[in-house]
């Protein structure tokens, strides 16, 4: 287990102060000026050196993205744009990170920016997190106030503004290219990629988007040096990382532990173990609601990390832990989340838009036993259908799920069907 | 996605108070000359502030201030959700219904909503005091069941817990916003694991001129075997 002092969010609970002066006592903003005084290829190198991957969900190499912005400015400025919209199901640690620990936050932009010659960062924030983001602009006041951050930010010579933007409640804006235009002041609808946002970005200039996580980590990552990040976790899935458990746990909570831990450890050191004990568990949805979910078969010896979870056909994607127990409908689960990708579609390209409302309606007729057997392979063609098949990701995300249920749960969507045509479903109240 | 269409009925015009107005322009400055239309969103939030929902004129006034095509602000207040595109209530409560909410009970505090208010989601009570509303994933998933109340979370409610917030904000006493149960944040109820210590560090800052002493012969080195083969 990890011990608390190679925890990097010291107040993540918001036990202690989270202005300036308490975040200066956990630690922040120690030696900033000295770490851009290393120089921008060493902050990359170090960033690279500790394997930290995105904490957004893909978990693509912080260090390498940082790289692919071109190494010097032209007459585009470079931006960095900070990915706060947080709305994935299962996922609210963001939200603690800015509410209680915003300097991290705030020290990372100026780092990251730095790094890749940015003299300007947005974050982007969901419009919800309404008093999160009176906390973090709070933050961003005392840093400008204090000399971190604007002109010769920490007296390293280095002109850095930061704003904070505030978004209006769509899911699809946690995409990095939809987030961009929505920052453009569009519809936050994504776009095709190539190019690149590291070569055409933000106002067309280059731009690197990064999840809030992986930008608060920075600053401690160079504090304390690569290889003590590196230290933590497994080969390829170094650090910590924050979980989000929620569901049927006994005591449901964010906590940050070492990547690769677990999953049986981390239930039951942080969250007093599964309601109704580790039997009781039916599955588990390791990452978000994008991610495939896992039968209790596969959960007893499951590491929690990149590598592992995608070796079992799932991912680590947000690391938000959703517990189900026995008492759960797992088709009905499912549906639920068809229905809120249904809604969350963009509308741009037609598998997703059209897509997502066929895959409701089956597992309506699904969930109530009314399909007919055939159906699921019809639904299972149209998952494949979708995905891969889209601009972005969101059309993926909206058929994993239905392709996990399908792959582990398949007896128990027959046997729903023929409970309905036996009259046994749905039960008598 | 969703189909949002604007209310039928508009009122004659929009003006943002002196106080709004000084405020959008404090948050046009925020965005590089020339790229003003990232106000929008910002500024129909501002809109909405003022009369609790978006309006017809509201939107044509926020395009001739950022000097941009009403349809493209008609596009951006019809696709983002949290553009109130009819009258709400004094108190807009939005319930969360997303899955880590259902697992943890949100159908309860969704009837006790509709008990207390006599209205289901999309409805507004006789008095006009409170609107009822379902929303996505409000991403507070450890503290489920979530509902939001304009812009204050309130968190792991049950049926008893939601109906007593009601009936404070009826009072015109609305508790602090958090968790119902009274646990601090997202920190598990009672004895925690985690974060028990002090949390200065004790790590001892690090060697910085050795530290660049040694990425410059990295790079010295990695030049030369270039430069070997």
């Amino acid at each position: 287990m990890l011990q608390d002092q190679d925890r990097i969010f010291t107040n993540l609970y918001g036990h202690h102060d989270w202005r300036l002066a308490g975040a200066r006592a956990r630690g922040d903003w120690d030696g900033t000026k000295e770490i851009m005084a290393m120089g921008q290829p060493w902050i990359i190198d170090e960033m690279k050196a500790s394997g930290l991957r995105g904490r957004g969900g893909a978990g693509f190499p912080t260090g390498l993205k940082w790289s692919f912005m071109p190494k010097t400015e032209t007459d585009r400025p470079h931006y960095l744009v900070v990915n706060a919209d947080e709305g994935e199901p299962g996922t609210c640690k963001d939200r603690d990170m800015m509410r209680f620990d915003p300097h991290k936050l705030v020290e990372g932009c100026l780092l990251a920016s730095f790094a890749m010659n940015a003299h300007a960062c947005y974050i982007y924030i969901r419009g919800e997190f309404y008093n999160e983001a009176s906390n973090l602009q709070v933050a961003i006041d005392e840093a400008y106030e204090a000399g971190l951050i604007g002109k010769n930010a920490c007296g390293s010579g280095w002109d850095f503004d930061l704003y904070l933007h505030r978004g209006a409640g769509a899911y699809i804006c946690g995409e990095e290219t939809a987030l961009i235009e929505s920052l453009e002041g569009k519809k936050g609808q994504p776009r095709l990629k190539p190019p690149f946002p590291a070569g055409v970005g933000l106002y067309g200039c280059p731009t690197t988007v990064n999840n809030v996580e992986s930008i608060a980590v920075a600053p401690t990552i160079l504090r304390r040096g690569a290889s003590w990040f590196a230290g933590i976790g497994r080969l390829n899935n170094t650090g910590t990382k924050v979980f989000c458990i929620s569901g049927h746990v006994n005591r449901p909570c964010n906590v940050e532990e070492e990547m690769g831990i677990p999953l049986k450890e981390l239930i039951d050191k942080h969250c007093d173990g599964v309601i109704g004990g580790w039997e009781n568990l039916q599955a588990i949805i390791p990452g978000g609601s994008s991610v495939p979910c896992l039968p209790s078969t596969i959960c007893n010896d499951i590491l929690m990390d990149f590598d592992s979870l995608r070796d079992v056909k799932s991912g680590l994607g947000t690391a938000a832990v959703m517990v189900m127990d026995k008492s759960v409908d797992i088709i009905a689960v499912i549906t639920r989340l068809a229905a809120f990708y249904k809604h969350e579609s963009c509308g741009q390209c037609t598998p997703c838009r059209e897509g997502t409302g066929w895959m409701y309606r089956i597992m309506q007729r699904l969930v109530s036993g009314q399909a007919s057997p055939e159906e699921i392979d019809m639904l299972e063609e149209v998952t494949y259908q979708i995905e891969g098949h889209t601009i972005c990701a969101l059309g993926d995300a909206a058929a994993w799920p239905i392709q996990g249920l399908i792959r582990h749960f398949r007896p128990q969507l027959e046997q729903r069907i023929q409970d309905f045509r036996d009259g046994k479903f749905p039960r008598a109240a | 996605m969703s189909l949002r269409r604007l209310a039928k009925e508009q009122p004659e015009s929009f003006v943002f108070t002196d106080e709004h107005q000084a405020r959008a322009e404090k948050i046009i400055a925020k965005y590089p000359a020339g790229y003003q239309a990232s106000a929008v969103i910002p500024l129909l939030d501002l809109a909405q502030r003022q009369d609790r929902w978006v309006t017809k004129p509201a939107i044509e006034y926020i395009a001739a201030m950022l000097d941009m095509d009403v349809i493209r602000v008609l596009e951006v207040a019809t696709f983002y959700t949290m553009f109130n595109l009819n009258p709400v209530g004094k108190s807009h409560i939005q319930v969360c219904t997303n899955l880590p909410c259902m697992l943890r009970g949100c159908a309860d505090v969704v009837r006790a909503c509709e008990d207390k208010l006599g209205v289901k989601f999309g409805g507004t009570t006789a008095d006009g005091d409170f609107t009822l509303s379902e929303v996505e994933c409000a991403g507070a998933c450890v503290n489920a069941p979530i509902v939001a109340v304009d812009d204050d979370y309130y968190e792991d409610l049950d049926y008893e817990s939601m109906g007593k917030l009601i009936d404070a904000i009826k009072a015109g006493n609305p508790p602090s916003p958090g968790s119902a149960t009274g646990r601090q944040g997202a920190a598990p109820a009672g004895d925690r694991k985690s974060l028990t210590e002090d949390p200065t560090p004790t790590y001892s800052a690090r060697d910085w001129a050795a530290a660049k002493q040694k990425f410059e012969e990295a790079q010295e080195a990695a030049r030369k075997a270039k430069e070997n083969a």
